[in-house]
């Protein structure tokens, strides 16, 4: 064998090697990438069901109802125009509460709940994930739209007086 | 009064980095001797000025100085002294304002060194060192001035975020930080290298003892961030695949390809435009990740306030220095082709492999964390990345990484005589494969498919490892440093393996329900919830839990977890309760009152996770010794330990050292 039949070869083998990676990468990329959806999208009928997805919004207050006792826990997740029911049976974070953004990883069940697997609430108590603020924002516009001003104004206050107000603009508490 | 003068010792700083890299620069591009003298002492005074701003951002923390808007955000009269001193770093321009300092030090260690290097080329390595200095000082200056007023001043202060309050992280960044600039040094000796389009390979051998150090401190201080999100963030996970997490991780990758293929270019003379490129790479990712953390375009724990200033600011700051480099590269490298050859199957060779693999599972973590930014970006939606696509996709290049690794420590440079050895090889193997069946199948049961090869793979490179001193030993002969020191790490590298091997395959995690007298199983370990009390600290109130843990109707350990309320910011904050032993940790974390008397408990067990840290510690300490031993072997090389900082006991006290 030449040497310059050794190098191809050589470089051949590294090519098929980068190719392998490279396709395994892509498909553990296209079969895990999570999609994010906000109550109005899946209203939309957006979502298949089965597929994982993040669900973002608000916690609606009052929705929170826990079975004494157990772990089990229903909430209702809003962006002030749809609603979608959560189920989850885990510890919720420290962040976690009624009237503030969160997030959550799971999948819709055929009667329309979403059965969590994961719910997250950031670690920063003014940050508001940013595509839960967006969500609200454009939930507002378009309840503007539809003549519901006092909602829209509220939900609008809550979206970007929580994502951007700086930190000494808050109330003392 | 004392605030402003903060902001003017910056402002000099600024301008004094301007001179400093003008001087260096254009000092040896002309061949002006004077020039040339000027430049470290630009750097001198830089230095100077960067900490006496740096004292003046502490003493405003320390005196409560609540009419500086980044103490008012950052800090509160009832922090205790520590954490208002650590607080300099608890945000975004307290942590830029500490990188500039960093690399200020490390510019500090290359002018005492200096003296080791060509005057002209050392001149080029401090005046590229002042040009990224004069950068981020610019962008302090302009887009996050720590030292802004807050007028009229609050009477108290918005409290540093709670899970900043712990040791762990009060170190844990200026470590981290040691690491991501160090790869500046890297970074300039090879812009240095390039301008100059030296043909020699003196260039390399003057930059591996810079990038080893700094690759151990990145080494050491992901894995100090990675056992204070353990503990501190309370749920005890170690590893998130968090975009921040990536950012520091993928300059680790390649700075470990970097430190391999130094070698080859130091000692052989190959790679050479490689290395180069590598050590434009590490940079750029150091680059990279400050723009990703610190410009607010990705959500993480890290990220903070977003300001699109900074992101387009830092963004043309990138293409400025990478596409200059890059452009640099595209003029000399062609000029640096070595006529050496080597055969497969040769050291060469595997670490030919090595860099390769490295950079393919950098690869793997770069597309993973920017997707989710293209996709925004493109309108594609929002996305996102998680472990399930980091974990198997990360595995691709790593597990022949990790057997190549194995059979490459037996191999000779240039010839590919691996069959000369045949025994030590075949010897290591089987006696891993005997011990990684006891322990998956026999002390850990329930394996997982990957686990018995996690577990040979871990023993057979930390056998592998040994043997060679080992046999030294044997023979009557001194093991040379460079040798203990590559061995020591590659020990890491293995119980690294072991510990992620049966962490991932034997963990029992449970999340429960339970009246104060109940009890959970989890494996062999019964955990028992006796109670919660209140509890009171300095800045906080709360409730403390207690969970008896015992093991055969033995008690193992009680276990503490808490759930604070932090006063200030209204936070609460779990703190997760931990009984650490070498060969497993037991955890338990509160959750709330769940009504009905019970509370609800995340509870954990995780065999061997303590080598995790300790792996990578150990690859840290190999670093060190590595380069030690080097410069205890020719004083005359630049090596980077005095200015480290280290005592000169530890150099002669380091074993195997060579007179």
């Amino acid at each position: 064998m030449t040497a310059r039949r050794r190098r191809l070869y050589w470089v051949l083998g590294i090519l098929a090697g980068v190719g392998i990676a490279g396709a395994l990468a892509l498909r553990a990329f296209e079969q895990n990438v999570m999609f994010y959806f906000d109550p109005s999208k899946i209203a939309a009928g957006e979502v298949h069901t089965g597929q994982r997805f993040r669900l973002g919004g608000m916690v609606e207050k009052g929705s929170v109802l826990r079975t004494p006792g157990s772990l089990e826990v229903r909430f209702v997740v809003t962006d002030f125009r749809h609603s979608v029911p959560v189920h989850y049976d885990k510890v919720l974070p420290d962040l976690f509460r009624e009237g503030a953004g969160v997030v959550a990883h799971g999948r819709l069940d055929e009667r329309g709940n979403f059965i969590a697997d994961e719910v997250l609430a950031k670690h920063d108590e003014k940050y508001m994930p940013p595509e839960v603020a967006r969500s609200l924002q454009q939930a507002a516009a378009s309840n503007a739209a539809s003549g519901d001003a006092a909602l829209a104004t509220g939900a609008a206050s809550r979206a970007t007086g929580t994502a951007a107000a700086p930190a000494l603009a808050q109330e003392p508490r | 009064m004392v605030v402003e003068l903060g902001h003017y010792a910056l402002i000099l700083a600024l301008l004094l980095a301007a001179a400093q890299a003008f001087f260096g620069l254009a000092g040896a591009a002309l061949g002006r001797e004077r020039w040339l003298a000027a430049a470290p002492s630009a750097a001198g005074g830089q230095f100077v000025f960067l900490a006496l701003a740096s004292a003046v951002l502490v003493n405003a923390f320390v005196q409560d100085d609540f009419s500086v808007r980044y103490v008012a955000e950052n800090s509160n009269a009832a922090l205790p002294l520590f954490y208002r001193v650590t607080a300099f770093w608890g945000a975004h321009e307290g942590s830029l304002l500490l990188w500039i300092v960093v690399l200020g030090g490390w510019t500090m260690a290359v002018v005492a060194r200096l003296r080791y290097l060509p005057a002209a080329f050392g001149a080029r390595v401090i005046g590229v060192l002042g040009l990224i200095s004069f950068g981020f000082l610019l962008f302090t200056l302009c887009t996050s001035d720590p030292f802004a007023r807050l007028l009229p001043a609050v009477p108290d202060g918005n409290d540093l975020n709670p899970v900043l309050q712990d040791f762990a992280f009060a170190v844990h960044p200026p470590i981290l930080y040691t690491g991501y600039v160090g790869f500046a040094v890297s970074f300039a000796f090879a812009c240095a290298a390039m301008i100059e389009g030296r043909r020699d390979q003196l260039w390399a051998r003057w930059m591996r003892p810079w990038t080893v150090i700094a690759w151990a401190f990145l080494a050491w201080g992901i894995a100090l961030g990675s056992w204070w999100a353990y503990y501190e963030l309370g749920w005890g996970g170690f590893w998130f695949w968090d975009p921040v997490e990536n950012a520091s991780f993928m300059p680790w990758l390649v700075g470990t390809a970097l430190i391999h293929s130094i070698a080859v270019t130091e000692r052989r003379g190959l790679f050479k435009s490689w290395t180069l490129l590598l050590a434009v790479a590490a940079f750029s990712l150091s680059l990279l990740g400050t723009f990703l953390v610190r410009s607010g375009v990705l959500v993480s724990v890290h990220s903070f306030a977003a300001d699109p200033r900074r992101g387009v600011f830092i963004l043309v700051f990138l293409i400025i220095m990478i596409g200059g480099a890059l452009g640099l590269y595209a003029w000399r490298a062609p000029g640096m082709r070595s006529p050496a050859g080597f055969e497969i199957l040769s050291r060469e060779a595997f670490l030919l492999f090595n860099n390769l693999l490295l950079v393919i599972s950098a690869a793997v973590v770069f597309g993973g964390t920017m997707a989710p930014l293209i996709a925004d970006t493109l309108g594609l939606g929002t996305l996102s990345v998680g472990p399930p696509y980091f974990n198997p996709s990360f595995l691709v290049p790593i597990l022949p990484l990790l057997s190549l690794l194995a059979l490459g420590i037996h191999a000779r440079w240039r010839r590919g005589a691996l069959r000369e050895s045949r025994r030590p090889l075949l010897l290591t193997l089987g006696l891993s494969l005997v011990l990684a069946m006891a322990l998956a199948l026999g002390v850990y049961a329930h394996p997982m498919p990957l686990t018995p090869i996690g577990a040979t793979l871990g023993c057979w490179i930390i056998l592998s490892s040994l043997y060679d001193p080992l046999d030294r030993l044997r023979r009557g002969l001194r093991v040379p440093a460079p040798l203990l020191g590559m061995s020591v790490a590659h020990i890491g590298v293995g119980l690294f393996v072991l510990g992620i091997t049966f962490v991932k395959s034997n963990s029992i995690e449970l999340d429960v329900a339970l009246k104060s007298g109940q009890s959970a199983q989890l494996g062999a370990y019964s955990f028992r919830y006796e109670g919660v009390e209140n509890i009171e600290g300095p800045n906080y109130d709360g409730v403390r839990g207690s969970v008896s843990v015992s093991r055969g109707g033995r008690l193992v350990t009680v276990l503490r977890p808490e759930k604070r309320r932090y006063w200030v910011q209204g936070t609460v904050q779990t703190t997760a309760a931990i009984a650490p032993a070498l060969s497993r940790d037991l955890l338990a974390a509160l959750g709330e009152d769940v009504g009905d008397g019970a509370y609800s408990l995340r509870l954990q067990y995780r065999p061997l996770i303590r080598f995790i840290w300790l792996g990578a510690l150990i690859m840290a300490i190999g670093g060190v010794i590595a380069v030690i031993g080097r410069r205890q072997r020719a004083s005359a090389l630049s090596g980077a330990t005095q200015a480290m900082g280290l005592p000169a006991g530890a150099a002669a006290q380091s074993p195997g050292s060579r007179s």
